[in-house]
């Protein structure tokens, strides 16, 4: 084989070279890379940061904090998929957990900032319990047989939550109220803050925000660690990680696991944003199969990836149907047109999207950005 | 625990294994003292490769047992094996494709560093395993190629690579197998002084698989034979050449084409 410049991935910079500031710091030393991506990335943070501010109504901040827990969804998954090369289908298992975690806590035993820290402490510690539990079982077994059991387990865990409807509301979920604080009638500022008034429900989305924020910051802290190298390592090549003297399925267990407590406080997030939790709105397989093409389209291998991928499908989901509808208003008259951008097709043309983006950037939108640069 | 010169750093005691009725490698028994440069040598589907796999845990063994430093290390995993000191280069180039040179030695420093645990702090943040990896690298004289990912090496390169990762594990024992497999012919000397290099640092124990005579002849300070899974010889070079059951068995074929 050739070692003409050509042929060598030569890197358009040092990355061994640690850079000191604080962004290096907060971003784990993997920025950005790309001009283009940091202001698509700081346009984001900013928006998401100001949406109660700049936009009036409910859906906005609605659309905002499904962006924020999804977000931390995608990224968990992306650190089983993209960086340790695990195929799972028992992610919304973990989120599902999260989320009735904090409904029947609240629901249970009233709604206090005690009952949701109980409802998510014992969530994180079953959602921990299973993930090693189905890891050192099936993690050591070729990936497809994994993939499956992780199959079956959701299958299971879906059954459970629709079966115990005593536990879980079943199929109806769980509504329940918030600790007081997180209460629209609840006014920290008497007085309206630019227009916006700064009640409860203004600190339940800054909850969702900087909760996620964190939890992002901290995985993508995990994936830049000699501990996330090594995944990448064994996702390259498992037999020889093994022979360099790392534990693979010690270590596949342990990104099992802190993915699924990731998933699981992004779960908890979204119950307690939306104050109810139910099999359609964590656990159902349609969201599992959003997660993956968040990940896809974004890119996979790059926590980057997950914002963006999150950001443009949920924004996708809200407003593509509004979008076409206005489109097919417009075209009212011309044979064919509106029925083909009828709102009832909005899936057809996600579907076009999607495969549109995969052919033309197969390295995800965060790959492809990254890649011009070179 | 230090090894004193009669305790051997790597032995087999009646290593079998069979695959179905086949017995690729047969009741072998052999200790391997510090110091010396040992050359595995037989003909192809001898069970030589077979052999290497049984000691650093590739394989499972059907019957005997494998001891490093008087510690019998036979029901062990790979990882375990290699962290108690047994280092291997693989025969087809075993790497990691897509990271680059330095990143490869890298992680081999970090397994030997015991730091693959360690969640938050960033990884650029140990420059101290960093620099060890270009210190490696130069060593095995790919300095310049640091930041070329292995599957755009030339196999020569590759080879040199393997070895990098080796030399970055520091094992108490060295498993070469065919290290100048594939060479082109200026690129086999380099490898063989590294080998060289590693043989005279220290009292590393050493391991050879290799087909080329003239390489064995000048690096090796025994020979054993393997044919048909069994051990037929072993001794010193010049002897073991000369005897008979090895002209036969092996030597033989390639007097004849020479």
């Amino acid at each position: 084989m050739s070692t003409s410049p050509s042929f060598a991935l030569a890197l358009p910079f040092d990355e061994t070279r640690r850079r000191g500031g604080f962004f290096s710091t907060i971003l784990s030393s993997d920025m950005p890379r790309s001009r283009v991506l940091s202001i698509i990335l700081l346009t984001i943070l900013l928006l998401l940061a100001a949406t109660p501010f700049l936009f009036s109504g409910s859906q906005p901040v609605s659309t905002a904090a499904k962006i924020c827990v999804f977000v931390v969804l995608v990224a968990s998954y992306d650190l089983l998929l993209g960086y340790s090369g695990i195929v799972s289908f028992a992610h919304t298992m973990f989120f599902g957990i999260g989320g009735y975690g904090i409904a029947i806590a609240l629901e249970r035993m009233g709604p206090t900032w005690s009952s949701a820290a109980i409802g998510l402490l014992s969530a994180l510690v079953l959602s921990a319990l299973l993930a090693v539990a189905i890891g050192l079982l099936s993690l050591r077994v070729r990936a497809i047989f994994f993939s499956m059991i992780t199959l079956a387990v959701a299958s299971a865990a879906a059954v459970l939550a629709s079966q115990l409807s005593d536990v879980t509301g079943g199929e109806d979920g769980l509504s329940f109220q918030l600790p007081p604080a997180l209460r629209p009638a609840f006014r920290l500022l008497s007085e309206p803050l630019f227009g916006t008034a700064v009640n409860g429900r203004l600190l339940a989305y800054y909850l969702v925000f900087f909760v996620s924020l964190v939890v992002f910051l901290i995985l993508l802290r995990i994936v830049n660690s000699p501990f996330g190298r090594v995944l990448q390592a064994i996702r390259e090549n498992e037999f020889r990680a093994e022979a360099l003297g790392y534990r693979v399925v010690a270590y596949r267990t342990a990104a099992s696991v802190i993915s699924a407590l990731a998933a699981t406080v992004a779960g908890a997030l979204m119950a307690l944003w939306l104050r109810y939790n139910g099999p359609d709105t964590t656990l159902s397989f349609s969201i599992m199969v959003d997660i993956l093409l968040m990940v896809v389209i974004g890119g996979m291998g790059t926590m980057y990836g997950a914002v963006i991928g999150a950001a443009l499908f949920v924004l996708a989901q809200s407003y593509l149907q509004v979008l076409m509808s206005a489109g097919s208003t417009a075209l009212a008259g011309i044979p064919l047109l509106p029925d083909l951008i009828h709102p009832d097709r909005w899936l057809l043309w996600l579907g076009a999207l999607f495969i549109v983006s995969v052919y033309a950037f197969p390295g995800g939108i965060v790959g492809r950005l990254r890649q011009a640069k070179q | 625990m230090t090894l004193s010169a009669t305790t051997p750093a790597l032995e087999t005691r009646g290593l079998t294994i069979r695959f179905g009725g086949h017995v690729a490698v047969n009741d072998v028994s052999c200790r391997f003292t510090p110091g010396t440069l040992t050359a595995i040598v037989g003909p192809n589907g001898a069970g030589k490769t077979t052999y290497f796999n049984l000691i650093s845990g590739q394989l499972r063994a059907t019957s005997g047992q494998v001891v490093v430093a008087g510690e019998d290390i036979t029901g062990l995993p790979a990882s375990a094996r290699t962290r108690r000191g047994l280092g291997r280069a693989f025969q087809l180039t075993n790497l990691f494709p897509q990271l680059t040179a330095l990143e490869n030695v890298r992680l081999a420093v970090q397994s030997r560093a015991d730091a693959g645990w360690s969640m938050f702090k960033v990884w650029n943040g140990r420059r101290d395993l960093i620099e060890k990896a270009e210190g490696i690298l130069e060593r095995v004289r790919l300095a310049d190629k640091r930041h070329i990912a292995p599957k755009a090496l030339s196999h020569g390169d590759q080879r040199k690579l393997e070895v990098a990762l080796l030399i970055a594990m520091e094992p108490k024992v060295f498993m070469f197998d065919e290290p100048t497999a594939g060479m082109s012919v200026d690129e086999v000397p380099t490898v063989l002084e590294l080998i060289h290099d590693i043989k005279q640092r220290g009292d590393a124990t050493v391991l050879l698989v290799e087909h080329k005579m003239d390489v064995v002849r000048s690096l090796s300070d025994r020979i054993i034979v393997l044919h048909n899974g069994t051990l037929v010889a072993d001794g010193e070079p010049a002897q073991v050449i000369a005897s008979p059951v090895v002209q036969e068995a092996y030597l033989g074929l390639e007097a004849a084409r020479v």
